[in-house]
């Protein structure tokens, strides 16, 4: 109830807890399916590409976001084209991201040396882009990242059935006529919007726990799916608003290390939970089942 | 920040010779050297096994958590050396504790966790930037290289990290190559499988954390992934494929040296994008033998890489 109280007291603070509601919804929502999907290693570089494609913006003296969007976008089309022929290898996932982020660097330095030198506003917001500053965000900038999360959101909702259906058993999904090369790549680019926006409120180093560590709770917790979107969906926004009050209440604490750790701290109660709830001998067929790389879900 | 001094003094001359005697007269490019030489072989044969693994995922991650471990070193003022390793092989005894899949590939609640702990880390190392208060230039020192800085006490840490390292991939390199390729029928001849998966975790934490003090812990990677997967582009055969790694390890970063030394660019884009154009080329050749084996003989199988008839 206090927390009412000191949230409306900074205009700051309720751009950023508005802001940060939207863009934990949708990170969760996507989150849940990226770890279904066993994807989680797209986001990962996708966090970097969002990284390049920010500094890329900078260093051309073109608005950020537009960067960022253009970035991740393009680099999930990418991603679902390379996924289209084998099944997703990592290993040209990864060639391709590390060099993207030896583009970053370089972009980084450009920018730096192009504003006034060392340490000045270009290290700063090269920091920023990396681990995020969702206290700093403008409230017509969190207007822009609350309509955008609420669209993904929304068609993330719009196709979540056959989605799932086409993670879950890609073959009968195709015998059955739902469009699972479409949806794979609605989704990559679903992805790629998702990146770019979260980018702003934890940045781009860190934006993979905010996809990665609510759907891995959600996914210890229970095998329904839409039930586990949801809870992933709860979870992220949950840790997203205890994450801004620890840091608000302690300063010392950065914004994106709370909601980070409040995150990763959930995930880490799953393990204590399901690992309590089997040594009492009530395993239900719901906890402890994990989803293996051809989509089969299987007893741990 | 990374820019050198090279092309302050003079601009290169373009007679190689010269160009590397008046490269080599500072002492600061001479450890460069050194450092850059040590990281890009051990690199090169770690990462031909994190390849063959399909555990770029688990390379990734151990790469960048030596970020919050240098970050918390610095801040507690012990040697960032130090915190590299502290860092790196507590994230890969963490990700040890996750059971696994036989084959090693992440499923997708694994990939769950290896990720959350990346994220986590990163969110550590900037909890450590701000309790430290306003290190700017060493965060992106940290995460995209400086190699200005190393000095002699550091190369003889690098030499001996990856004496010890070798030392143990020499012992490893044979059941793990054989739990790698074969599960099934290594675990049904006794190889212990996941003592030999914990071991390699460790082995590829060292050898995250000693390529990042040159790389920065951002693009580690480049450097474990590159030559690994050009090299397995091009033969399936492993001890010239691992030789093949570490002659692409050497090559990508000396000329990365040398180039950087004379630009104002920093080494980590030089570094990632010649590994890249290598890579690429590596890819058309198989892809233009393959196409001329099939033409020649019709009816014949068509050459494959391990990762791709994997």
């Amino acid at each position: 109830m206090t927390g009412a109280f000191f949230i409306s007291a900074h205009p700051f603070l309720v751009t950023a807890f508005g802001a940060g509601t939207a863009i934990a919804l949708a990170a969760g929502l996507v989150g849940y399916l990226l770890v279904l999907r066993g994807q989680v290693f797209a986001g990962d570089a996708l966090s970097h590409v969002a990284f390049t494609g920010a500094l890329a913006a900078l260093a051309f003296g073109v608005d950020l976001r537009l960067g960022l969007y253009a970035g991740c976008v393009a680099f999930a089309l990418l991603l679902a084209v390379l996924g289209g022929r084998t099944s997703a290898d990592d290993t040209v996932i990864g060639s391709v991201f590390a060099w993207v982020l030896g583009l970053g660097a370089l972009f980084l330095s450009l920018f730096t040396t192009s504003s006034s030198g060392v340490g000045g506003p270009g290290g700063t917001s090269g920091v920023n882009i990396l681990f995020g500053s969702i206290l700093g965000l403008s409230p017509r900038q969190a207007l822009i990242d609350v309509v955008v999360s609420l669209v993904v959101a929304t068609a993330i909702v719009a196709i979540a059935r056959p989605l799932v259906f086409a993670s879950l058993d890609p073959t009968v999904a195709r015998s059955r006529g739902v469009p699972v090369r479409a949806l794979s790549t609605g989704f990559f680019v679903l992805l790629g919007v998702t990146a770019g926006v979260a980018t702003q409120a934890v940045g781009a180093l860190l934006l993979l726990g905010l996809l990665a560590a609510p759907a891995g709770a959600a996914h210890r917790l229970t095998a329904r799916p839409f039930l586990a979107i949801w809870l992933a969906a709860g979870i992220a926004v949950v840790s997203m608003w205890s994450g801004l009050t620890v840091a608000y209440l302690v300063p010392a604490v950065p914004s994106s290390f709370g909601i980070i750790g409040v995150a990763t701290a959930v995930f880490m109660g799953t393990f204590v939970w399901t690992g309590l709830r089997r040594r009492r001998g009530r395993v239900a067929t719901t906890a402890g089942v994990r989803i293996v790389p051809n989509g089969v879900p299987g007893a741990v | 920040m990374h820019v050198l001094h090279g092309a302050d003094l003079a601009g290169p001359t373009f007679n190689l010779i010269d160009d590397v005697r008046r490269m080599l007269a500072l002492h600061f490019m001479v450890n460069a050297f050194r450092a850059g030489t040590v990281a890009a072989v051990l690199g090169a044969v770690i990462g031909w096994f994190m390849v063959l693994r399909r555990q770029s995922f688990v390379g990734h991650t151990l790469a960048v958590v030596s970020f919050p471990g240098a970050a918390a070193a610095i801040w507690l003022g012990v040697s960032a050396t130090a915190g590299y390793f502290a860092g790196s092989i507590a994230a890969a005894l963490v990700i040890a504790l996750v059971p696994r899949t036989p084959f090693g590939r992440a499923d997708g609640q694994e990939s769950a966790v290896i990720g959350t702990v990346q994220a986590f880390a990163l969110a550590t190392g900037t909890l450590f930037v701000s309790l430290y208060g306003g290190f700017l230039d060493s965060v992106t020192g940290l995460l995209f290289g400086s190699f200005l800085g190393v000095s002699d006490s550091q190369v003889v840490t690098l030499v001996v990290v990856a004496v010890l390292v070798l030392a143990v991939m020499v012992v490893l390199a044979r059941p793990l190559l054989f739990a790698t390729v074969d599960g099934d029928v290594a675990a049904a001849r006794g190889v212990p499988q996941r003592a030999l998966s914990v071991a390699f975790l460790l082995v590829l934490g060292c050898t995250a954390a000693e390529v990042s003090q040159i790389t920065g812990a951002l693009l580690v990677f480049a450097l474990l992934v590159m030559p690994a997967a050009t090299a397995q582009q091009l033969t399936a055969r492993p001890v010239f494929g691992l030789c093949l790694s570490v002659v692409m390890g050497l090559v990508v970063v000396w000329s990365a040296l040398g180039v950087a030394f004379y630009s104002t660019w920093p080494v980590g884009f030089f570094v990632s994008t010649f590994g890249f154009v290598v890579y690429l080329t590596a890819t058309a050749i198989r892809v233009a033998s393959g196409r001329l084996a099939r033409m020649a003989r019709t009816g014949g199988t068509p050459r494959t890489s391990p990762v791709v008839a994997a």
